[in-house]
């Protein structure tokens, strides 16, 4: 029976069909949910939540070298963190095959821009493929892992967003044991010393050769006739929009492996057709490389390479129609951002840093990027995974140097911190930075549903591991001024902070409590405990001042006529922010007084 | 062959949306539709406007469709209709859930919630069925089972009443909330003449 599956769950199982025994990720939207998927067979792979992408890739890497077939999987940006490994493993190629999968992100749906990964396979001389719905996305896995072996190539898997979070009927097939091979070293492969390296060159020449006469006759790049003269090359979810547009109209050259490019195959099928579109996602890569083994076509001029696409843009782009639409009153749409959820620990840090002056905060990636919004305004800068540390050790350096008096904190959550933040840290402690930085400690990995990480104490798999002590670990990267706070006292977390604007040094400040939204581990029950009563406004003591709204809290509203403050007590999880907020007192515990 | 027919169900992060799609697509896998159902992941879950699409028939290729291509639009949240309206085709339908959710600006007091949204929904697609999925969740004695609720009129609003709907309930939720998810099902349906 056929399954009804997501992109990801599929490649999930692509990868347990072909034997992979080792596979390794950080999460990232839209790529968290393959790691998830392939770490369910637990009694086959072993599956792992590394810290950051490039230890996920390297980690493969050395599986692949080991003689296993391996997996790494990764939002798009995560990729930039993992080329260092990835443009070398270009030239060295592999022993046990190896799958790369990168996630990208049209539309920006959760990321901070949608660059077109396609081009990393062709920068980093590697294979790469593209899926266009979840049974291509399990087919394809299954055939890449056996090109990884027989070219000696490690395959970039690009998907987007659409083609990781949609679901298709998918037919599943059996895992088939893929015997490892029997380890011997090899000098001239993985030692990258500049005399290999050098050697290693032409023969990555030869092999991408290789690859494209592969790319010509392979069952991935394959040809649609129709009784038509237009012809279409195509690929990802693009294909989809294109058959929805044109259907039985047109002649279809769809590309399931982009690079290197089937030429030969796409001069032919252009010498057939009048009109020849292409129909890609994202940047033109597909059709630059067309057009300089000049082929004529029409891609870009027409298609937007911003933002996703859908079938109408191609049919209004491609053959101008309009589709009619009812009308919209903008007056009845109040904007609906994302927002830190009821009882979240980060609000209290948030509302009171929020009334420091004189400060610059930069930020990082994570739930907590919404500090940043309306009514906290408590974040400057958001740009990378760990940038917040290193970013903030910059300007407060820039700042004393030329005599401006502006106090400079970095706010990171755990798992970002454990990510690349650690080495930014390194930084301001090894040349003498003079910033606040704050850990918020949420025990879990919360923006992308809640994965397990260095700091919880349990692994993908659901195993009791190690669990990394930030207190232990900023102190022995030599920061002397370090204190843990429960986030949701708001005393505690004032005074932490003007102790450490008050300290001549560098210092760290970890917040400490679980995300609202948590299953609580036995070790959280005993730490923090079970949850309190929920919060409600006395309206005789509210004087309509609104400052408990200054919040952010979803749970509170005002009420314009009554001129009263209302918690919602089916959302409020009795965090007491707000309460701490109150100058009249006016908000209490259910039950209590 | 069948047309492929598009849904679009739009509402707040944490509303159930997601089930309820699973629900809805389950049903049309049993009946022997090809189906595609578009979800979108991460940072909108916090709180924020959040929408999938189901669509189903012979051979469906795009899992997404653009503007004007909805064959019916599912509000959980009543705002939430103003903002995908346009996604649905001039001849289509829209259930609206009447039921607010103040988002982030409504709450700390820089806009006001919209007035007359249901009334003017009905102005531009004549086939506009309104429930208060809440109330008649409490009546139930569980609000969870709003969403539930919600694709009951879904249901019977694309005529699909025939599927075997109990079947697909006993495959999508935990068993001992079987039982009350069923009777709210029935009870959307009814919503619906």
């Amino acid at each position: 029976m056929k399954k009804f599956l997501t992109g990801n769950e599929a490649v999930a199982r692509g990868a347990y069909e072909s034997g992979v025994t080792y596979a390794a990720a950080y999460p990232g939207t839209p790529s968290t949910e393959i790691l998830e998927n392939i770490a369910l067979y637990k009694e086959d792979i072993v599956a792992e939540w590394a810290p950051n992408e490039k230890v996920a890739l390297e980690s493969a890497f050395g599986a692949s070298i080991a003689g296993a077939r391996s997996l790494a999987a990764m939002k798009h940006v995560g990729v930039n963190v993992a080329a260092d490994p990835l443009f070398t493993l270009g030239y060295t190629g592999v022993t046990g095959g190896l799958v790369l999968v990168s996630a990208d992100d049209p539309g920006c749906h959760s990321s901070q821009n949608e660059q077109d990964n396609r081009y990393y396979a062709k920068f980093a001389k590697m294979a790469c493929i593209e899926p266009s719905d979840s049974q291509e996305s399990l087919d394809f896995v299954k055939e890449a892992y056996r090109i990884s072996e027989e070219f000696d190539v490690a395959v970039l898997f690009r998907m987007t967003t659409r083609v990781c979070h949609s679901k298709g009927l998918v037919e599943e097939g059996v895992r088939e044991e893929f015997e490892i091979i029997p380890y011997v070293k090899q000098p001239k492969k993985y030692i990258v010393a500049p005399a290999n390296a050098r050697l290693l060159h032409p023969v990555v020449e030869d092999r991408l050769k290789k690859l494209e006469a592969y790319s010509n006759n392979t069952f991935l790049n394959r040809i649609e006739w129709n009784d038509s003269k237009i012809g279409i090359v195509t690929s990802g979810v693009a294909y989809t929009y294109a058959k929805e547009v044109f259907g039985d109209n047109a002649n279809y050259l769809k590309i399931g492996f982009s690079y290197p490019l089937p030429m030969d195959k796409i001069k032919e099928f252009a010498g057939r057709v009048e009109t020849l579109y292409v129909i890609e996602e994202l940047e033109p890569f597909m059709e630059e490389q067309m057009k300089v083994n000049g082929i004529q076509c029409i891609g870009k001029d027409k298609i937007p390479n911003v933002g996703e696409l859908n079938p109408d843009i191609i049919a209004h782009a491609l053959l101008g129609k309009e589709i009619e639409t009812v009308k919209v009153d903008e007056s009845k749409i109040v904007g609906r951002p994302p927002t830190l959820c009821a009882g979240c620990p980060h609000r209290g840090f948030f509302y009171q840093l929020s009334k420091k002056k004189n400060v610059m905060i930069t930020g990082d990636i994570g739930c907590y990027t919404l500090g940043s919004a309306e009514p906290l305004n408590a974040i400057d800068t958001v740009i990378c995974m760990g940038a917040s540390i290193s970013m903030g050790h910059g300007a407060q350096k820039a700042f004393a140097k030329n005599g401006v008096d502006i106090r400079v904190v970095s706010v990171i959550g755990d798992s970002t911190f454990m990510h690349t933040g650690i080495n930014s840290l390194i930084d301001v402690a090894y040349n003498k930075g003079n910033t606040v930085n704050v850990i918020l400690d949420n025990r879990i990995t919360a923006m992308t549903g809640h994965q397990q990480n260095p700091g919880t104490g349990f692994t993908v798999q659901g195993e009791p591991t190690n669990q990394i002590n930030f207190e232990n670990l900023v102190e022995a990267i030599g920061i002397k001024h370090v204190v843990t706070v429960n986030p949701l006292k708001l005393d505690e977390v004032d005074k932490a902070l003007e102790d450490a604007f008050n300290f001549d040094g560098p210092s760290v400040i970890i917040t400490r409590w679980p995300c609202a939204l948590k299953k609580y581990s036995q070790q959280d029950i005993e730490e923090f405990g079970p949850i309190s009563s929920k919060c409600h406004v006395v309206e005789d003591k509210c004087k309509g001042c609104r400052i408990c709204t200054k919040t952010g809290c979803p749970s509170i509203s005002f009420d314009v006529t009554k001129k009263k403050a209302f918690i919602d007590p089916n959302q409020c999880v009795g965090c007491e922010v707000c309460l701490q907020s109150c100058p009249f007192d006016a908000i209490e515990k259910v039950g209590e007084k | 062959m069948a047309e492929v027919k598009n849904i679009l169900l739009s509402g707040v992060g944490g509303q159930g949306i997601i089930l309820a799609s699973k629900i809805l697509a389950t049903g049309l896998i049993n009946a022997g539709y090809d189906v595609k159902m578009s979800e979108v992941h991460g940072m909108a879950q916090r709180g924020g406007s959040v929408t999938t699409q189901v669509r189903f028939g012979d051979k469906v290729y795009s899992p997404i469709i653009g503007k004007g291509q909805a064959d019916i639009l599912v509000s959980f949240e009543t705002m939430e209709t103003s903002r995908w309206l346009d996604f649905v085709k001039p001849d289509g339908k829209v259930v609206i859930n009447d039921y607010r959710l103040a988002s982030a600006p409504i709450l700390i007091g820089t806009s006001n919630y919209p007035e007359g949204v249901i009334e003017f929904v009905k102005e531009q697609i004549d086939d506009t069925i309104v429930l208060n999925a809440a109330e008649l969740a409490n009546k139930l004695g569980n609000i969870k089972t709003m969403n539930v609720i919600i694709v009951g009129a879904l249901i019977k609003a694309l005529e699909l009443e025939e599927i075997d709907w109990d079947q697909v309930i006993k495959e999508t939720v935990k068993a001992k909330f079987v039982d009350m998810n069923i009777e709210a099902l029935k009870l959307g349906m009814n919503q619906v003449k």
